[in-house]
């Protein structure tokens, strides 16, 4: 147990004086992810119900997923409506993450507080609100909605995620730039573009995620054949206990931890 | 003399490129006419009046918040003055978008481009007005060789030091033959010795290129250094615009005096015939124009000298008798405080060669300090 007493810091505090905070963000971490990995297991029961842990393994609810074509679709719907959302909000976000950084405007901060307020408003009155508002204009039901409405949450991530790198970014760069001889729009996609492009995939896979996760919205707004996959399994869950959903959940939650790795990865490659 | 040649061949593309006559400089004056730029209440500038000449090193020097930068921004096309005029050479530039003024700028933070090569960085602008690849290379190379890179082309700038930096950006900003140089306090973030020696490369490639150029600094000694002229600025006025030797020799006004090197300031009083007196000492022996007026005497430290005892010709040199306060030696020369007066104190810097090592003075000393008449500085008291 040597390691206990070698300093952990320039500060000479040991592994030992720290012991404390090492079990307590062990329990911490175990508490947020325990939940989420419970339903790997319970994804290759051989049983009809819910089950933890399973008495047999198999495959079953993984073939039932992929051998249902309302599962398919549902699927193909959610992937739809998440590359259509990241292809919207990425560029609508970045250009307004740019000029708010940019113009120096008083207003400049009170439009950002303005257009991140969907991370902070409780999502089911987003949800409430766009469902009425698209009653009116006919876009319940629809990809197109959807995705607007997908949008809206997604675009305060971007947002904060390149403000945040152009933060570290050296402005004047685009000065030279338009010195030299480039107007705004080249310098910004000549010199800016190129050392932001890191966080500006970031924020392009955080949107799908965003879209591609979200429940309470879609809930509301999405239906019949344009209804997602997260509207398909909160349907199923509340008709009848079914452990596809054990198995689909096992395949989001692969695709979230796998994209939001890619995000922690490609982040820091800016600088 | 290769640099000045490429240099005319970079004009004549651009003079096609606009549409303009061939000119057989590169160089273009620029005419600011009651300029005028305001924050709020706040005026950066106030109806400045300035002729830069073509192919003149003129520098900008302020202190920080007095307008200087506003005043190369507003060349550069990086703000828009609320009135005045800006012509480089004939031509008005007012409403001209910073990418269409052929201007190179060089920043304090170099803002060199790190997701590009060194040559990728110089090749920019060339890129930018088409130029075939082959002559691009050219130039880059030429203009590399200029600022003594030639070796460092395929570098990542996270390779290159501080000084080298500082060479990139200025490469960048010359190799397409601009008509104008901006350089905002382009050596600041250099240390001292490296800071001097680059501010000799700086004049020397001025001389070489003969491109027009403006310059920002808050350092008085840079100016000094480098300029053909000096344009003092404070508050968004010109304070004084001329060369370095009379900006120091004969400052304008107060401002100018104490911004601009060392300097004691003592009240003057006019005589009845007309001269200005400080106490019982004549200062000047004409009468002054507008004696009636307050004047400062103003006293550069390194051009009093201590007096021993030997009788002085008062048509020459002006004597104070005074009580020092303080000395402190300080390497190459020596500074003391002397009090003429109850209210007024004299800087004095002595050089500390060997011959004059005797000029050690303790406090408390009574001594006699000269003045040569010809370093006698007037200025009216505006204040």
């Amino acid at each position: 147990m040597g390691w206990l007493t070698k300093p952990a810091s320039d500060t000479q505090v040991t592994h030992r004086d720290r012991l404390w905070l090492y079990i307590v963000a062990t329990i911490i971490m175990l508490l947020l992810v325990i939940p989420t990995f419970i339903v790997i297991p319970m994804s290759f029961s051989d049983s009809q119900y819910l089950e933890f842990p399973p008495s047999n393994w198999s495959v079953r609810w993984y073939d039932e997923y992929f051998g249902s074509s309302k599962w398919m679709r549902a699927t193909v719907t959610s992937l739809q409506i998440g590359v259509l959302t990241m292809l919207v909000a990425t560029p609508l976000g970045t250009a307004a993450a740019y000029a708010l950084f940019v113009s120096g405007h008083r207003a400049a901060r009170a439009v950002f507080m303005f257009l991140i307020t969907p991370m902070i408003v409780p999502v089911i009155l987003i949800a409430i609100g766009t469902f009425y508002a698209f009653g009116r204009v006919g876009l319940n039901n629809t990809i197109t909605g959807l995705v607007l409405a997908h949008t809206v949450l997604a675009a305060p991530l971007v947002m904060i995620v390149i403000t945040a790198s152009l933060r570290t970014y050296d402005l004047n760069q685009e000065l030279v730039a338009r010195s030299l001889g480039a107007s705004r729009l080249k310098a910004f996609f000549a010199i800016t573009l190129p050392q932001i492009k890191f966080s500006v995939l970031t924020a392009a896979l955080l949107s799908f995620l965003t879209s591609f996760d979200e429940v309470i919205v879609a809930i509301f707004v999405s239906g019949g054949v344009n209804a997602t996959l997260t509207k398909h399994m909160f349907a199923a869950l509340r008709d009848y206990i079914d452990p596809t959903i054990a198995a689909i959940s096992t395949i989001m939650v692969l695709v979230s931890s796998v994209l939001l790795l890619a995000t922690q990865f490609i982040g820091n490659r800016d600088k | 003399m290769a640099a000045r040649q490429y240099f005319s061949r970079g004009a004549l593309i651009l003079a096609n490129d606009s549409n303009q006559s061939a000119q057989a400089s590169t160089a273009l004056p620029i005419h600011i006419r009651d300029l005028t730029k305001r924050y709020g209440q706040m005026y950066a500038l106030d109806s400045v009046d300035l002729e830069i000449k073509s192919g003149e090193f003129l520098t900008l020097l302020g202190p920080s918040g007095s307008g200087k930068t506003t005043l190369l921004m507003a060349i550069a096309g990086f703000n828009r003055p609320d009135a005045g005029s800006i012509r480089f050479g004939d031509t008005e530039m007012i409403l001209t978008p910073p990418h269409k003024r052929d201007v190179g700028m060089v920043f304090q933070s170099y803002a060199l481009f790190p997701h590009m090569s060194v040559t990728e960085n110089v090749a920019f602008p060339l890129k930018l007005r088409k130029v075939s690849p082959a002559e691009c290379a050219e130039r880059v190379a030429e203009a590399l060789a200029t600022v003594q890179l030639s070796e460092f082309g395929e570098r990542g700038i996270d390779q290159l030091s501080g000084g080298q930096r500082q060479r990139v950006a200025l490469a960048r900003a010359f190799v397409f033959g601009p008509r104008i140089l901006l350089m905002d306090e382009p050596l600041s973030a250099l240390d001292k010795k490296l800071r001097e020696h680059m501010q000799i490369e700086l004049k020397h490639l001025h001389e070489k290129l003969g491109v027009t150029t403006v310059y920002v600094t808050h350092d008085q000694r840079e100016a000094l250094t480098m300029s053909d002229r000096i344009a003092v600025i404070n508050d968004g006025r010109l304070a004084q615009v001329d060369t370095p030797h009379v900006i120091y020799n004969q400052p304008a006004n107060a401002f100018v005096a104490d911004f601009i090197g060392e300097s004691t300031m003592l009240p003057l009083s006019g005589d009845s015939a007309g001269r200005l007196m400080f106490a019982d000492q004549v200062v000047t022996t004409e009468a002054a124009t507008d004696a009636a007026a307050d004047h400062l005497l103003v006293v550069r430290p390194e051009r009093l000298f201590v007096l021993r005892g030997e009788t002085v010709d008062p048509e020459k040199t002006i004597a104070f008798d005074g009580t020092v306060r303080e000395f402190v030696f300080q390497g190459e020369t020596a500074f003391a405080l002397v009090a003429v007066d109850d209210r007024h104190e004299l800087s004095v810097r002595f050089s500390t060669d060997s011959a004059s090592s005797q000029n050690e003075l303790q406090p408390g000393d009574r001594v006699s300090l000269g003045l040569h008449r010809e370093d006698v500085i007037t200025i009216p008291d505006n204040a």
